[in-house]
């Protein structure tokens, strides 16, 4: 479109000039590009390095950027360790047990917000964008009281249980579930549930058979955000877990492969590799979903 | 958001005028439907979130055993100990100087990816994203490794250029430069991702009637691309700014404070008095402090995003 206009407005000289520019802006452009892909992808591929190492590899002063014999012995080391599979299996646990608690809270509610005006709705929608601004790091402390208070007067173990945190991290996963949802439910046009409402649907149905529907592409990058966060969490079950049975993946991985002063970075990185990448395989296949979701956020209001 | 409301009461009178009575019933039915609807998101708030927040102020008034009631004395404390104005100051450089660099390379990078043909954009940004999607517990470990005192990946590759061992986390500069530089690196796909699609949302017009004008690059980004990214700016810089304050994997697992406390944020800090040091009050005194910069940024978010709503 602008070489058009510059063809109009100028001798043709300047077009060759223009064109010329635009491929040079190309190439900066891609030269750029590699140099800020290559910072943001050197610690993931350093991970992977480091996992295919043996220990002896590590701590010879070889090149680090280069695996000189590879061995899987780290995957294979970790995964049949019962302790890493009892990792995985708390934090799958956890995720998938608070993705469906989440949706269970928050698609109703966002039904609710959304379409249904009641007494107070436009003030609840606003507290629970507020909840969703409340950092994890301020509540910590008077959760782990509450938690060692209630413990006391009940008798129920629920300090160092890893399924205390399934209650927990609906408080940050909700919020902006709910937040979100409310921005998709409220973008569907009011004349398809006004139409299943003459038909005599109730409310329910409307939920069941138009909201959720329609607003599908939103509910998956609800669940995936949901999972991811589940997933990554890493102050709370800090905190409230510490039996090595009861940790989560990331703390798991943290306290326990550091053992003293001795760092097995091989089995270190591949830990981490292994963490990371159910979030990193969700995200490969549903990148457009999760991307839609991180945008919509701070968009949708 | 009321504007998207329906008033199914209303719509519902028109559809049956017949019955007063049974109009009545499908009002009460609707709001006590929406009641239990919102009644668990409701009750999570408010058990979880509402009661530790408020908890958490009793909290603060306790002595370290939580027998007696010590007032202000936990802050008045706090007042006087060193550590604690060096984590006020920590936690101020540490936030402002992370989203800086975030907004700056991010919308850096924006422009590029936007510069390139549309087919391989989303290609570039899938894999520039990828930081954001890696749990930060677990690339803070690849971090940390690369920083490592001995093995250091990147000392071995600053040795050929004849730069000396850089002691990454030992050193107080570069230990609070390391934590910024993870930071950045984790939070800048975020800005990434946010400012490309504002930059798609701009129209082309604009820019043509700028080159029409004679504008230069620079004049194009001051005169339209920022005016009209404007409030996606605002909303992500202050959320960001919100997250990076709050910060805790990064710097717990790449230098837990050290050295010497150099480079403790309000959260790590009220990890290690409330949690590791078991004085509760005290550590809940120290994430309070957290509140009044959290609530400026959330008012100011508040307002922008209400602004949005209004607009659309």
């Amino acid at each position: 479109m602008s070489t058009l206009v510059i063809d109009k407005a100028g001798p043709t000289r300047k077009l060759g000039s223009m064109s010329r520019d635009r491929t040079w802006a190309l190439r900066w452009s891609y030269f750029f590009l590699v140099l800020f892909a290559i910072f943001f992808l050197t610690p993931p591929a350093y991970m992977l390095i480091t996992s295919l190492k043996s220990s002896a590899e590590i701590s010879a002063a070889t090149n680090p950027w280069w695996v000189y014999h590879p061995t899987l012995s780290n995957y294979v080391e970790l995964l049949t360790s019962n302790q890493f599979l009892r990792f995985f299996f708390n934090s799958s646990m956890i995720s998938i047990i608070v993705v469906i608690v989440t949706m269970l809270i928050s698609i109703p509610a966002a039904f609710a917000l959304a379409r249904m005006k009641f007494w107070g709705s436009t003030t609840l929608a606003t507290g629970v964008f507020l909840t969703y601004l409340i950092p994890d790091s301020l509540l910590f402390i008077p959760l782990f009281k509450m938690l060692a208070v209630i413990q006391e007067f009940t008798g129920i173990t629920l300090l160092n249980r890893w399924y205390v945190l399934v209650f927990i991290y609906p408080t940050l996963t909700v919020p902006f579930c709910t937040w979100i949802m409310i921005g998709y439910f409220a973008s569907i046009p009011k004349e398809l549930d006004e139409a299943a409402i003459i038909d005599g649907a109730s409310w329910l149905q409307t939920l069941l058979r138009i909201f959720i529907p329609v607003a599908l592409p939103g509910l998956i990058a609800a669940t995936i955000f949901a999972f991811t966060v589940s997933w990554a969490q890493f102050l709370y079950p800090l905190v409230f877990t510490t039996s090595i049975d009861q940790l989560v993946l990331p703390v798991g991985i943290t306290t326990t492969l550091i053992k003293g002063d001795v760092f097995n970075w091989g089995q270190i990185m591949t830990g981490a590799l292994l963490g990371a990448a159910p979030p990193l395989v969700i995200y490969a296949f549903l990148m457009d979903y999760y991307i839609a979701g991180l945008t919509a956020g701070a968009t949708k209001g | 958001m009321a504007d998207v409301v329906v008033e199914q009461g209303r719509l519902v009178r028109s559809a049956r005028p017949r019955k007063a009575a049974s109009l009545r019933n499908v009002l009460g039915r609707k709001s006590t439907v929406a009641f239990f609807l919102t009644l668990p998101l409701i009750l999570l708030i408010v058990l979880l979130v509402l009661y530790p927040a408020f908890y958490s102020l009793y909290l603060a008034t306790l002595n370290k055993a939580m027998t007696k009631f010590v007032g202000l004395g936990n802050f008045t404390f706090l007042f006087k100990r060193e550590t604690f104005w060096m984590v006020v100051k920590q936690s101020c450089i540490f936030a402002i100087t992370a989203v800086f660099f975030k907004a700056l390379i991010g919308f850096i990078v924006a422009h590029f990816v936007h510069n390139i043909p549309g087919k391989k954009q989303r290609k570039w940004r899938g894999m520039l994203l990828v930081p954001w999607v890696i749990p930060p517990a677990m690339s803070t470990l690849a971090w940390l490794w690369l920083f490592d005192p001995s093995y250091s990946a990147f000392n071995y590759t600053l040795s050929f250029f004849g730069v000396g061992p850089i002691p990454w986390l030992g050193d107080t500069f570069w230990a609070r430069f390391s934590v910024i530089l993870v930071n950045v690196w984790y939070g800048a796909p975020f800005f990434l991702i946010m400012y490309l699609a504002a930059l798609k949302s701009v129209p082309d017009q604009l820019y043509e009637a700028a080159a029409i004008d004679g504008a230069n690059w620079w004049q194009r980004i001051w005169f339209i691309t920022l005016p009209m990214m404007r409030n996606i700016i605002a909303i992500t810089t202050l959320f960001s700014l919100i997250v990076t304050f709050a910060n805790f994997d990064i710097v717990r697992i790449l230098t837990s404070g050290g050295p010497l406390d150099r480079t403790h944020l309000f959260a790590t800090w009220a990890f290690q008095v409330g949690i590791q040091s078991s004085d509760i009050p005290l550590g809940a005194c120290v994430s309070l402090f957290m509140v009044p910069i959290l609530a400026v940024a959330a008012v100011f978010i508040l307002r922008d995003v209400n602004k949005r709503g209004n607009e659309a």
